[in-house]
């Protein structure tokens, strides 16, 4: 209430006080807003326009925004090659069960610490922070995951390395630390044990963080792209960031390395399959993105109180 | 009812401090079975790498045993003869100068840009026109490197890319090709950091300014302060405290270019420039197999880091910020 007020009184006082010089000051701080909103979106417009365009349309026009023809040939292309789709599925794939793996360890790491009784807390607090601090580096942990763990070309690669991401453990962990301890005690007189004082109270009453936390994972796991580089040789097992890679900078294998019949719909529209396929990638996070959204700037403001 | 909650809360409080462990055990067993996962997952993809530090002193080499744990047993110590190997051979100052290139022109050029950003937005007072703009700014920090990347050749290619033809209808022969041109690397790189994550940076910033009374603005205003006054005497004092925070993590980053981005970039045109100390260890580390000589490269990336970290920290506090720590 007493916030709507302010911020009316000062919207009021802008009014009177404005010169001609601060008013262009004002305005030119608009046009670089939204320069900056422009110059954000417009690769994303123009890749989708150029993925929905002829072939022809493509090599004619520069630039567009809407084509005049809409073709889905390179769609097309890419459901029938079934790289990119089968590189979808993976990381579908991937991304839940990764998220699922990342939330238990976090959230089961995230409750004792937050604990101010638990015994030990220090100790197992500092480990975190050591892990923060310093780490053995790319070599090392290769060595154990490709030849002592020997996960490569399993997803567990991909799943257990980054299981736990310390920054949004501690973001967990903070959010559990702010339930009021009433809800805790009551059920706790009722002769309740700390796991179902987790699994009953803590948990449910912690939706909001737990549904950013696993949002940031996933889109973790839906953009990495190195690890599945590194651990995954298998083509069946390819995800869609390794197809896109090699969709678009490795252009001859589109063209020339697959014995398929074109047939219906001609040669392959490579410069639409190349956007299509970006689209492709991107639209899953297009999708979660107003989620994401929704969440994450509490998330990071958590995060930064007390880091 | 008070009386009770007063009961729970002053055993729940007095066991830990006269408990012994066993007593802690047996009353909060399930806190420690539930930290079990979470400290085997730490102990195995944390402290065991950090273990795997000492190829960095060793020869090492994995057919020195049967299994990687046997090799790393057996392999023969020589000391500091690799970093004496890494430190004077053909690459290191290569990579350095590289590595710092892209780092420090990312401090001067990439680390402002939120914070200007950030005071941009301070100053848009059309709640709806703020919302969409940040709404759009934040996107491409959800997008992979890898379509970065792809965004990036699909612009600036020179046989279609609209930018590159767009450059190419002002300059002439002379417009810059940023996929192959060595030069033009670093600015390619600094660009693409810019574009994605220049909105995303401004949250934490615009966070610290909603904190600051607008009041002050108003008593700023009765006595006579104009925008610029009332920037640098108002909200710059606001987030003084999160830019020194942010700049110390920065620093800290300064050996860390990362892996992806600069790898996707990478081709045989730019290979001078673009061999950093993270490309190096990948290519001669996973690539190479020379496992010694990366884990030494790695070992002094990270030292090098914590030590940047520290120095910073220090250094924030002598001119009276709180710091990291």
């Amino acid at each position: 209430m007493a916030k709507s007020k302010t911020v009316y009184r000062t919207k009021h006082a802008n009014r009177i006080k404005r010169t001609p010089g601060d008013q262009a000051v004002q305005v030119l701080i608009y046009l670089i807003i939204a320069f900056c909103a422009i110059v954000t979106v417009l690769p994303f417009i123009y890749v989708v326009a150029g993925s929905f365009a002829t072939e022809r349309e493509l090599t004619e026009r520069a630039f567009f925004l809407f084509p005049k023809e809409i073709s889905l040939n390179a769609y097309q292309y890419i459901f029938k090659t079934g790289d990119a789709i089968r590189g979808l599925r993976n990381s579908i794939l991937v991304t839940v069960v990764g998220t699922l793996i990342n939330m238990f360890f976090s959230c089961t790491l995230a409750y004792p610490l937050s604990r101010k009784y638990f015994k030990g807390r220090n100790f197992f607090t500092n480990m975190v922070i050591v892990t923060m601090l310093f780490s053995g580096g790319m070599v090392p942990s290769y060595i154990l995951i490709a030849q002592i763990l020997h996960l490569t070309n399993t997803y567990w690669a991909l799943w257990l390395p980054g299981a736990i991401n310390a920054f949004n453990m501690i973001i967990i962990k903070n959010y559990f630390q702010g339930i009021p301890q009433e809800l805790e005690e009551a059920a706790r007189m009722d002769g309740c044990n700390d796991l179902f004082i987790f699994w009953k109270i803590i948990l449910p009453v912690s939706k909001p963080v737990l549904a950013s936390i696993s949002l940031f994972y996933a889109v973790t796991h839906w953009n990495s792209y190195f690890n599945a580089m590194m651990y995954i040789n298998d083509r069946s097992m390819e995800v869609i960031q390794i197809v896109l890679r090699r969709i678009i900078f490795l252009t001859t294998s589109l063209t020339t390395d697959s014995t398929f019949d074109w047939g219906a719909f001609g040669t392959p529209p490579e410069k639409a399959v190349k956007m299509a396929t970006t689209v492709v990638a991107t639209v899953p996070i297009l999708i979660v993105y107003p989620f994401i959204q929704k969440y994450f700037t509490k998330g990071v403001m958590v995060g930064s109180v007390k880091g | 009812m008070t009386k009770t909650k007063t009961a729970a809360h002053s055993s729940a409080r007095k066991k830990p401090v006269n408990g012994t462990w066993k007593h802690a055990l047996q009353s909060h067993k399930w806190l420690y079975i539930l930290i079990i996962p979470g400290v085997a997952y730490m102990i195995v993809f944390n402290f065991l790498p950090m273990l795997g530090l000492v190829m960095a002193f060793q020869d090492f080499s994995p057919y020195n045993g049967d299994t990687a744990i046997d090799a790393l047993i057996h392999s023969p110590f020589v000391g500091l003869d690799v970093f004496k190997k890494f430190f004077t051979g053909p690459d290191f100052w290569r990579l350095l100068k590289n590595t710092l290139s892209i780092s420090i022109a990312s401090l001067i050029f990439y680390f402002p840009m939120p914070i200007i950003l950030a005071l941009l937005l301070n100053e848009i007072r059309c709640s709806w026109y703020k919302r969409v703009s940040q709404t759009l700014v934040y996107i491409p920090h959800f997008i992979s490197m890898v379509i970065v990347a792809s965004l990036t050749y699909q612009l600036f290619n020179t046989s279609d890319g609209y930018i590159y033809h767009l450059l190419q209808q002002v300059l002439g022969k002379n417009a810059p090709d940023f996929l192959s041109d060595s030069g033009l690397f670093v600015p390619l790189i600094l660009g693409q950091n810019i574009w994605k994550e220049t909105g995303y940076g401004t949250i934490i910033f615009l966070a610290a300014l909603a904190g600051v009374d607008v009041e002050l603005y108003e008593a700023a205003r009765v006595d006579g302060a104009g925008r610029w006054k009332q920037m640098w005497h108002i909200t710059l004092p606001a987030i003084k405290a999160t830019i020194v925070i942010m700049l110390i993590l920065k620093v800290g980053q300064i050996l860390n270019t990362g892996y992806e981005q600069i790898y996707l970039m990478q081709n045989s045109m730019n290979r001078t420039v673009s061999d950093v100390f993270d490309t190096y260890i990948y290519t001669k580390g996973i690539e190479g197999g020379q496992y010694s000589l990366s884990t030494a490269a790695g070992l002094f990336k990270s030292l090098v880091g914590m030590i940047m970290v520290i120095g910073a920290n220090k250094l924030a506090k002598l001119f009276g910020e709180s710091g990291l720590y």
